[in-house]
C-alpha cells in the first residue's frame, strides 16, 4: 500500500492505526500535512489510544485547525460588514461555508482564501465596496487580470492590505470558456440563509459544488482533501436527489465519477449503481494517491496529463494554444 | 530519499531525508550526541532540482512539510547549511505549540536570558562565548516560550557562527567541536558550532525567562532599559509565529514583558559585551 492510499485508509478507519510502525506514522503525517489535511487526520484520530508524540503531534493539529477555522470565520465576518449596505445576497463556499454551516467536513480541515458567490450583475459594486473596505489586487500582470475579467468565474484574487487575507469572488463556479455552463442563477435562488445573513449553497448544491471543483476544473492538486469533503458532505445529508441536480447543472457525469472514486478512497455510502469503477476511474485515483512518504508527488507523466485535461476542459482548443503560448513565454511551467 | 537521519532538538523531532550523502555524513558526526525520536515532528528533505543535478553541478533544492515556494537552491558543498535552513523553516512556518523568538539563550542557575536582535546584532557570537564562560546553552536560534507556564524551552541546534564571529569563538573555544568551514553562502562565511555536552544533556529542561536583552554590536558601550510597550512591539517583530497563535500568543508575550526587565546595550567589541550581559543578569 503506498503512503498516498494509506492516509485514505487511515481517514476511512483510524483504527487501521493501531500497529503501525514509527516509519508508517512518519509518512502518515508528511502525506497528510502535503494534502493540507493534518487537521482532518488529527480529529479522525483523536480518541484513540495513540503513542505520546503521536498524540502531541495530534493536539498541535486540532489546535491549529481550531485557529484557522476562527480566523476564517472572522474573515467571512468582515467581509459580511462591508457587503451589508448593498443589499447583495452573498454565499459562502468550500471551507468557510462548511465551518459557518457547521458541517461536517470542517472537523479540523485546512480554509485557506475567503470564497464567495454573488450575482454576476452586482460584481460591480461588490468589487467597488471590498476595494473601499480595504481589500487591494494581487495579479500586477495586465494579462492575467484582462484573462479573470473576461474568460473566468471569478474576480481576479483581492488581498487584504491590514489582515494579509485572500477573497475570490465568484458569479459561478466554473470559468465562463468551459464546456459545462452550471446555471448560477439556480445556486444563488436555492441557496439557505445562516443567522448572521450570509447564506451557504442548498445541500445539493454543496455537493455539486465540490465536484465541479474536483472533476470539472483543475488538475486534481489536493483532490484528496476535496474528494473527502465530498465523502462527509454525502454522510452528513445522504445522496437523494444529487444525481438530478448534477444534471440540471451539467455535471452529472462528474457527479457519478466522484461517487465512484469516494466509494473507492473513502468507502462512502453511495447508491449501487456508483458503487463499482469504470476503467478511467483507476487513473483518477492514481493521480488522486501520487504522493511518496515524503509527501513529494510523484507520477509525473499521470499528473501532466491531468494538467493538460484542466486545461482542454477550461477552454477550446485555439484559445489554450493561445493561451499556453503566453504563459510559456511568461516563464511559466507546468508540474515543477 | 536514499538518506535518512533523525534527531531531536529540544522538544522537536526532525526526520531529514537526502538525495546526498554528505549533508547526511555531516549532521550525523555533528549532532552525534543528540537523541534520535523515531517519530519526528517535522520532515526536511533535500533534493536535487533534476535528476541530473544530483550528479552534474550538484545544487540542493530544500523541501519539507512546510516550504516556501521559490527558495533558491545552494551548492552541495553547502548541503549542512541547507538542512539547517530546512529545519528553521518547518520551525518558522509550523511551530504553533511554542510562542517562536528568533533569539539566542543561556540559562543560569534555573533563569534564562534572552538576546534578540536584528542579523549581525551578535546574538549567536554572545551565546557561544557565554556558553564558553560555563552558561548552560539553551539556543542560538530560537526560544520557545509555552504560553501554558510562561516558561522557556531551548532549542539548542548548532551554533551559526559567521564571518568575523568564526574566529573570535575558536579562540575562545580551542577544544570546541566545529563543522566545515562554508564559505560564501548567502550569508557570508558560516561555520557551526557543536553546543558543549553541558547544553546537550540539558536541552529538555525548560527556565524561568528572567532578563530580556536588545544587544546592537559596533556601538559605544551603553545600556538602557526597555519599556514593557517597547519589548512587545520589538518582540512581536522577532517572532515567527506571534499572529498564527493569536490569543495564546498575545497572552504569553504581554506576560513575559510583563513580567521579566528588559534591557538594550550596545558593545564595541565582545569583551564589553560579555561584560555587560554578566553585569546585568
Amino acid at each position: 500500500m503506498t503512503p498516498g492510499w494509506r492516509l485514505a485508509a487511515v481517514l476511512r478507519d483510524p483504527g487501521r492505526t493501531e500497529h503501525f510502525s514509527a516509519r508508517q506514522w512518519t509518512e502518515l503525517f508528511a502525506v497528510a500535512r502535503a494534502e493540507q489535511m493534518a487537521g482532518t487526520l488529527a480529529h479522525r484520530l483523536d480518541g484513540l489510544d495513540l503513542h505520546p508524540t503521536v498524540q502531541r503531534l495530534v493536539d498541535d493539529a486540532i489546535a491549529s485547525a481550531g485557529q484557522v477555522r476562527l480566523a476564517a470565520l472572522w474573515e467571512a465576518e468582515m467581509a459580511r460588514r462591508a457587503l451589508a449596505p448593498l443589499g447583495v445576497p452573498v454565499v459562502l463556499l468550500k471551507g468557510t461555508a462548511f465551518a459557518a454551516a457547521g458541517l461536517s467536513p470542517s472537523l479540523g480541515r485546512n480554509i485557506g482564501d475567503l470564497d464567495i458567490l454573488v450575482p454576476r450583475e452586482r460584481m460591480d459594486e461588490v468589487e467597488a465596496a471590498l476595494l473601499a473596505a480595504g481589500w487591494e489586487w494581487v495579479k500586477p500582470d495586465p494579462y492575467d487580470d484582462a484573462y479573470y475579467r473576461r474568460w473566468m468565474h471569478e474576480l481576479p484574487p483581492l488581498i487584504h492590505r491590514e489582515r494579509d487575507r485572500m477573497i475570490d469572488v465568484h458569479h459561478t463556479i466554473l470559468p465562463l470558456t468551459a464546456r459545462i455552463r452550471p446555471d448560477a442563477g439556480a445556486l444563488l435562488a436555492d441557496s439557505e440563509p445562516l443567522e448572521n445573513g450570509l447564506r451557504t449553497l442548498s445541500r445539493t448544491d454543496l455537493l455539486v459544488h465540490a465536484v465541479a471543483h474536483l472533476l470539472a476544473d483543475g488538475d486534481l492538486a489536493g483532490g484528496m482533501r476535496n474528494l473527502w469533503d465530498f465523502h462527509c458532505l454525502v454522510q452528513d445529508g445522504g445522496t437523494m436527489g444529487l444525481a438530478e441536480r448534477a444534471r440540471h447543472h451539467g455535471l452529472g457525469r462528474e457527479m457519478a465519477r466522484a461517487g465512484r472514486l469516494s466509494h473507492a478512497l473513502y468507502g462512502t455510502e453511495v447508491p449501487f449503481e456508483w458503487q463499482a469503477l469504470k476503467p478511467l476511474d483507476h487513473l483518477y485515483l492514481r493521480r488522486l494517491t501520487a504522493r511518496d512518504g515524503w509527501g513529494r508527488q510523484g507520477r509525473r507523466l499521470t499528473r501532466l496529463g491531468f494538467y493538460v485535461r484542466s486545461h482542454w476542459l477550461r477552454m477550446p482548443p485555439l484559445m489554450l494554444a493561445r493561451h499556453l503560448w503566453t504563459k510559456y513565454r511568461k516563464g511559466y511551467r507546468p508540474v515543477g | 530519499m536514499r538518506h535518512v537521519a533523525h534527531l531531536g532538538i529540544g522538544p522537536v523531532g526532525f526526520r531529514i531525508g537526502s538525495d546526498w550523502r554528505g549533508p547526511i555524513a555531516q549532521l550525523e558526526t555533528l549532532y552525534r550526541d543528540y537523541p534520535k525520536p523515531s517519530i519526528p515532528d517535522f520532515s526536511v528533505h533535500l533534493f536535487a532540482a533534476r535528476p541530473w543535478r544530483k550528479y552534474l553541478r550538484p545544487s540542493v533544492m530544500i523541501g519539507g512539510d512546510y516550504t516556501i515556494p521559490d527558495a533558491a537552491p545552494l551548492p552541495l558543498a553547502q548541503g549542512l547549511l541547507a538542512a539547517e535552513m530546512g529545519m528553521n523553516l518547518q520551525m518558522a512556518l509550523a511551530q504553533r505549540r511554542y510562542l517562536l523568538l528568533h533569539a539566542s539563550a543561556v540559562e543560569r542557575d534555573g533563569k534564562a536570558v534572552l538576546m534578540t536582535g536584528i542579523s549581525g546584532a551578535g546574538k549567536s557570537t554572545l551565546a557561544a562565548l557565554l556558553m564558553a564562560r560555563g552558561w548552560r546553552l539553551m539556543g542560538d536560534e530560537f526560544v520557545l516560550i509555552d504560553p501554558a507556564t510562561g516558561l522557556a524551552h531551548g532549542f539548542p541546534r548548532l551554533i551559526s557562527l559567521k564571518n568575523q564571529a568564526i574566529a573570535v569563538a575558536q579562540a575562545a573555544m580551542p577544544e570546541g567541536r566545529f563543522g566545515p568551514l562554508l564559505p560564501g553562502t548567502p550569508k557570508g562565511d558560516i561555520r557551526h558550532l557543536v553546543p558543549d555536552a553541558r547544553a546537550i544533556r540539558a536541552m529538555a529542561e525548560p527556565a524561568q525567562p528572567a532578563l530580556l536583552l536588545f544587544p546592537r554590536f559596533g556601538f559605544d558601550a551603553a545600556e538602557r532599559p526597555v519599556p514593557p510597550s517597547e519589548a512587545f512591539v520589538r518582540l512581536t517583530q522577532s517572532s515567527t509565529n506571534y499572529v498564527h497563535l493569536a490569543e495564546r500568543g498575545f497572552d504569553a508575550l504581554t506576560r513575559l514583558v510583563q513580567s521579566v526587565p528588559a534591557r538594550a546595550i550596545d558593545y564595541p567589541d565582545t569583551d564589553s559585551g560579555i561584560a555587560l550581559v554578566e553585569a546585568l543578569a
